[in-house]
């Protein structure tokens, strides 16, 4: 499917989920199908680099909380409407990463992981410092009382995050099969003989962790329209960093399909447990999932559907 | 007469305070076979790694089709027309044999020669399809490069280099490991791309496919070059005799 196409069924596909949320007159509805839309966002953003290229970032929630504090620096600065925000805030992750890029070139494996954990510390330290966006003491943001075409804020919010994720999902299925992704995908298998096979690695890696960046800036410019407050400790929550990874780890890293498949089921689970159980189970269950996956499907779940297919088809032929 | 394709001169490589490379001299005439001959450890990888960018050379130059080439990065080297494989075979084992070869294809895609440079847009599968027939991997284009077999392999990192359409190959051991059947069979195949147009260089402990190869022969010995010729005559060297059999 041309991608541009692609992208029409995913944009459709949200306005039928969209309009599937209508018929449930729940406003806390609209707020955990949110949380699983960005979940949606972040975990294919960090699939991009992760999966495709093979660089782990630990990094996931300082991407987030840039992207959410740039729209709570723009609030009180400019105040923009929040459409205006994301793509800026999306720039200015995708500078980030970048930078990130530039900075950790020379690191591989488990010291390229590291390094994205001490940025996201580093920015963290940052912006508890920074009084004008509320320091550590964290900033109050006041949804606009109405916004048009929409019931309510929270359906608008549920909207705009649907969208964000078909675009992320439809950039990151474009990617994979692009040459762009088939480069990436010879860094993530060695990069060494990528570089020998006329791959330009250093340029490739760049792109990588600036498209990562830009789609987690989207998830978490939002964020504080959403949460109505915001401190340091809930935009940097370790929850983002975990599950970034988990999602992708769970459903299956190789395609676009497995972050997907991951985000829309841990999310959900996970939503489920916090009313039913409480919020401190969220993290217990994430941790259960990825022992279990690592040792018994470590492809995830679309790797245990590769293999079943694989299965029946030579018990065909 | 021409220009040699590739002129290595002066080249110079320390690591700490070893000297891997001293002063080494390397070229290589439009469309010669050379094999670089020297015992473990004395400094032809190193050479070669300077030669393609994987290091960057301390001293000296390196000049590749009339163009100084040593402060490129490897992929651009490549783009360039030069290609090599690797002692120890590197797939990129997640994709197939057919896709392993599109990477180069996609990416490195050089000219021949006199040929305009071919755009990326030109590699496509019939192109891989053609090079995996070439070197008789036809049957397994679709498993996956992990599971092959050492021979396999091999072929596997011809292919890739010859899908870059290199104008220089360097071929290093690629022929370690192997029976005398299979050795016969690369010998064959890196011939036939000789003949195509492709200098090479081969960097082999096999002694006799080196003298069945090759036309010159270069000696390397704890950084030094210390015979370059003929393959009689540099056999015949004492310096030679002694570098490989002690006195």
């Amino acid at each position: 499917m041309a991608p541009l196409r692609f992208f029409g069924v995913a944009l459709g596909t949200a306005v039928a989920v969209f309009a599937a949320g209508a018929f449930v007159h729940n406003e806390y509805l609209y707020l955990a199908a949110y949380t699983v839309a960005q979940y949606i966002v972040l975990a294919t953003a960090w699939n991009i680099l992760g999966g495709y290229t093979g660089y782990v970032n630990f990094g996931a929630a300082g991407f987030f909380a840039t992207g959410a504090y740039t729209s709570v620096f723009l609030h009180k600065t400019v105040a923009l409407p929040l459409f205006l925000m994301i793509p800026i805030a999306g720039l200015i992750c995708a500078v980030l990463g970048l930078a990130m890029g530039y900075l950790t070139l020379r690191l591989r494996g488990v010291f390229f992981a590291i390094a994205t954990l001490a940025m996201a510390i580093v920015l963290h330290t940052l912006v508890v410092n920074w009084s004008f966006v509320g320091g550590a003491r964290g900033a109050y943001i006041i949804r606009p009382r109405e916004v048009m075409l929409f019931a309510g804020y929270s359906q608008y919010l549920f909207a705009t995050m649907l969208a964000l994720a078909a675009i992320a999902v439809s950039v990151a299925r474009w990617v994979e099969h692009s040459r762009l992704g088939r480069g990436l995908a010879a860094i993530r298998d060695d990069e060494t003989a990528a570089e020998c096979s006329g791959v330009p690695t250093l340029r490739l890696k760049l792109v990588a962790t600036s498209l990562s960046g830009l789609l987690m800036g989207f998830a978490g410019a939002p964020f504080p329209y959403y949460v109505g407050y915001v401190d340091p400790a809930g935009a940097f929550n370790l929850a983002y960093g975990v599950n970034s990874i988990a999602m992708p780890l769970i459903g299956g890293m190789s395609s676009w399909v497995g972050p997907l498949i991951g985000a829309v089921l841990l999310g959900t689970l996970q939503q489920v447990l916090t009313v039913t159980i409480s919020s401190a189970v969220n993290l217990l269950l994430v941790g259960v999932l990825l022992v279990t996956f690592v040792t018994v499907a470590p492809n995830g779940i679309v790797g245990l559907f590769d293999k079943l297919r694989r299965k029946r088809g030579g018990r065909d032929g | 007469m021409a220009e040699p394709i590739l002129s290595a001169t002066g080249i110079v490589k320390t690591f700490g305070g070893f000297t891997a490379l001293d002063q080494v001299d390397f070229s290589v005439e439009r469309g010669e076979r050379v094999g670089l001959l020297g015992p473990n450890g004395s400094g032809k990888s190193t050479l070669v790694n300077c030669i393609t960018g994987t290091l960057r050379n301390d001293a000296g130059q390196v000049i590749f089709a009339d163009e100084r080439i040593d402060r490129l990065s490897t992929h651009q080297r490549i783009r360039r027309g030069m290609a090599r494989t690797f002692q120890i075979p590197r797939p990129f084992h997640s994709m197939t044999v057919r896709e392993n070869i599109e990477i180069a294809l996609l990416y490195a895609a050089g000219p021949a020669d006199s040929e305009p440079r071919r755009t990326t847009h030109d590699a496509n599968a019939d192109d891989a399809m053609r090079i995996v027939e070439e070197v008789g991997l036809h049957k397994k284009a679709d498993e996956r490069s992990g599971s092959l077999t050492q021979v396999d392999l091999r072929k596997l990192e011809l292919a890739r280099a010859m899908a870059a359409h290199p104008r220089l190959l360097i071929a290093d051991e690629a022929m370690a490991g192997l029976s005398t059947g299979e050795v016969d069979e690369i010998l064959a195949l890196l011939l036939r791309l000789n003949q195509a147009g492709v200098s090479i260089v081969m960097i082999e402990h096999i002694m006799y496919a080196v003298m069945k190869f090759a036309q010159r022969i270069a000696v390397l010995v704890a950084g030094r070059k210390i015979a370059d010729g003929d393959p009689q005559s540099v056999i015949a060297n004492p310096d030679v005799q002694k570098a490989y059999l002690g006195e």
